[in-house]
């Protein structure tokens, strides 16, 4: 009894030494404890419905939009620089089919103008949210945010922040295939 | 005194601008806040209760963040469109999830976040008030003295008996028992010396 109570206290804390190890080293593989999981993840796409930005930019979509096919909706805002470093990769998925639709969160129409010219248009529509209002529907916290919405409207996946090679090979490319089967 | 004089006053001006603005300054800004002040009233309550979802650690009434002021805007919207409380409560947490709510609901994912502190407390004192039991025994059994056996007793009775007839220097029964019984400390007033000092 005595030699239990001694070691109890000792065992208790190299358990928590060994799960507060385990939480920190995910966060290597890409476990942000400051991200918010989406409330959004099994539900349908919000009710929402988003101006063009200009009448050269293809763009003014709505939730109906997003049915019928797997697609991608990414937040982006001229003035974000990791916006700017993910357009590539936003830009070859374009390429390969993926119908993307874009918010314009929180921007000036000449500004997202000149950037898309400067930068590419590789979006099927991009919508016009300057006060950000539909991005609260979106239950978006910052830019750029990607989502991926299954063929029935339904949000599957949405991932915060920089989509890097690795994140889009790892977690998003998997659920666009595993949607479309 | 001058120089003191001087840097109590600067000081106050200091507090008093805090206190100002501490009760002034206000993430709500004019143009967002509703002609009715009941409504107004009403979504001031609720901005506190809802996080900011950039800041985290800061309601939306406190925060001056962009996204903030969205979320203002939305309990407004939600509030002239004729929701109650809980409804437009329930509209952020479906946007956001119970992130969103500063006080988390009592609920399966959290019982650990509202159990786990008393639960912890109510281990720890266990635990001490064991620890305690365990060491006051052992300390008990380290310093107390090892009762007298029989043998022990009857040759201190000899000495006794020895001493209290000795011709030489004789001493009460009762005080040389009272040595062998408080080896470290005779009570007052049956203490050997001062039976020594009266004979």
């Amino acid at each position: 009894m005595r030699r239990i109570l001694l070691i109890l206290p000792v065992v208790i804390f190299a358990v928590l030494i060994g799960v507060l190890a385990v939480l920190t080293l995910q966060t290597k593989d890409g476990r942000d404890p400051s991200l918010i999981p989406s409330a959004l993840l099994g539900k349908p796409a919000p009710e929402f419905s988003l101006p063009a930005v200009a009448e050269d930019i293809p763009g003014g979509f709505a939730t109906a939009d997003l049915r019928g096919r797997v697609t991608m909706v990414n937040v982006f805002a001229s003035w974000c620089v990791p916006c700017l470093a993910e357009h590539p990769l936003i830009s070859r998925l374009a390429a390969d089919g993926l119908p993307i639709y874009a918010i314009d969160h929180r921007d000036t129409a000449v500004d997202v103008a000149k950037w898309l010219k400067k930068n590419g248009n590789p979006y099927t529509a991009v919508g016009f949210d300057p006060d950000g209002r539909v991005s609260v529907e979106w239950g978006v916290t910052g830019v750029p945010e990607t989502f991926i919405i299954n063929a029935d409207g339904v949000v599957i996946y949405k991932h915060s922040g920089l989509m890097t090679a690795k994140v889009l090979k790892d977690k998003i490319l998997p659920k666009i295939r595993e949607a479309r089967e | 005194m001058r120089r003191f004089l001087a840097v109590s006053m600067i000081l106050t001006a200091f507090a008093m601008a805090a206190l100002v603005s501490g009760t002034l300054a206000l993430a709500v800004e004019p143009d967002e806040m509703l002609d009715d002040p009941a409504l107004e009233a009403r979504a001031r309550e609720l901005s506190k209760v809802l996080r900011c979802v950039v800041c985290q650690n800061q309601s939306i009434d406190d925060s001056a963040a962009d996204i903030a002021r969205d979320m203002r805007l939305l309990v407004r919207e939600r509030l002239v469109a004729g929701d109650t409380d809980s409804q437009t409560i329930d509209h952020m947490v479906a946007r956001y999830g119970d992130y969103v709510l500063l006080r988390p609901p009592f609920q399966t994912n959290t019982l650990a976040l509202w159990v786990g502190p008393p639960l912890m407390a109510v281990v720890v004192a266990t635990l001490a008030l064991l620890f305690f039991r365990v060491y006051q025994r052992e300390q008990g059994a380290r310093t107390g003295p090892e009762p007298l056996t029989p043998t022990d007793r009857a040759q201190l009775d000899a000495l006794v008996e020895k001493l209290a007839a000795d011709p030489g220097r004789p001493r009460r029964k009762s005080s040389l028992r009272a040595e062998i019984d408080h080896p470290f400390g005779a009570r007052e007033g049956d203490s050997g010396e001062s039976d020594n000092r009266t004979t």
